[in-house]
């Protein structure tokens, strides 16, 4: 077997897995009082890690680049209440053109 | 006017975001070609792992020339993140072991983000018509980029990289009612701007979730 196919089993089984524990243990349970409170607070907590880590971040270090505008331009659209669809697409677009505009 | 179906919302709210995980699956088919991992193998990896970030990851470690176990561990710490989430998830899937352990795999960080009910719960309807929607952009894109990748152009021309986190903050404003809730998107935030430059990819984000977790239980 060719390393890749070793990679492929492996991330694949480890992915599986890791996505299973919750709901395969605990699927249907009611989590217990502490955990759930917890657990009410990941939804902000990670979705802000998210806007972070995938705005600022180019996988290795700190990088700021046309993404930012985009971002801006997503919070600016959110602000004048646009619905979901809209401010992605306004994110996409706004990043498009500044690098089309301001070739780096 | 056709009934409300959740599975139908669920689809309609990662629309937009499914071209832009259609576009990276192309990228990532591309990438992992000419990372030697042949035309099969990023397929059957698209369809097994299901969770972009990590595959990339992965596909650039052996693109560099890393080993195995380096490829396999990068995966692993890009979806570390899906265990505490996967719990979120728990107590509102309900069905049995087979069908919960199918369903957990639909969870990505865009499904698991628009099925979330603000009170702590789960659509999971939702986040299957979601989950779906996004396993056929990225199987499919895996596909084409695979089979005519270099024809295709970069997707951060189109500007589709700041879709994702454009999607993420409009899905964080409407959790942030309460004041616990801004300070744990505040104390999420600033553990993953703190750990960008110096932890492996994954690790920001995990160790936001569990930053979290231990913040509350000290309150």
């Amino acid at each position: 077997m060719s390393d890749a196919w070793v990679v492929v089993a492996g991330a694949a089984l480890a992915t599986i897995g890791i996505k299973a524990v919750g709901p395969v243990l605990l699927g249907g349970r009611r989590l217990p009082e502490r955990l759930a409170s917890a657990v009410q607070l990941l939804a902000p907590a990670v979705l802000a890690a998210l806007v972070v880590t995938q705005t600022v971040s180019d996988g290795r270090s700190l990088a700021i680049d046309e993404r930012i505008v985009g971002v801006a331009a997503a919070a600016v659209a959110l602000r004048l209440r646009a619905p979901v669809l809209l401010v992605v697409v306004v994110a996409a677009v706004a990043t498009a053109l500044t690098r089309a505009l301001w070739p780096g | 006017m056709p009934e409300p179906s959740p599975f139908r919302d669920g689809a309609r709210a990662v629309a937009a975001v499914g071209i832009a995980v259609f576009g990276f699956g192309v990228s990532f088919g591309l990438l992992a070609r000419s990372a030697g991992m042949g035309w099969l193998a990023p397929i059957v990896m698209s369809a097994t792992t299901f969770a972009g970030s990590s595959q990339f990851a992965a596909a650039s470690v052996l693109d560099a020339g890393g080993t195995v176990a380096a490829a396999i561990a990068a995966a692993v710490l890009l979806n570390a993140r899906y265990g505490p989430i996967g719990i979120s998830v728990a107590p509102s899937m309900e069905g049995g072991v087979w069908s919960r352990l199918v369903r957990a795999q639909l969870i990505v960080d865009e499904t698991w983000a628009v099925s979330a009910r603000g009170d702590g719960g789960f659509d999971v309807a939702k986040l299957t018509g979601a989950g779906l929607t996004l396993y056929a952009a990225w199987v499919v894109g895996t596909i084409v980029g695979v089979v005519f990748g270099s024809a295709l152009g970069d997707p951060s021309t189109l500007g589709l990289d700041a879709a994702f986190p454009a999607l993420f903050l409009a899905l964080l404003i409407p959790h942030l009612r309460s004041r616990r809730a801004v300070l744990a998107a505040l104390i999420g935030a600033a553990i993953a701007l703190a750990l960008i430059p110096i932890a492996p990819p994954g690790v920001p984000i995990v160790a936001a979730a569990l930053g979290t977790l231990v913040g509350v239980r000290r309150r």
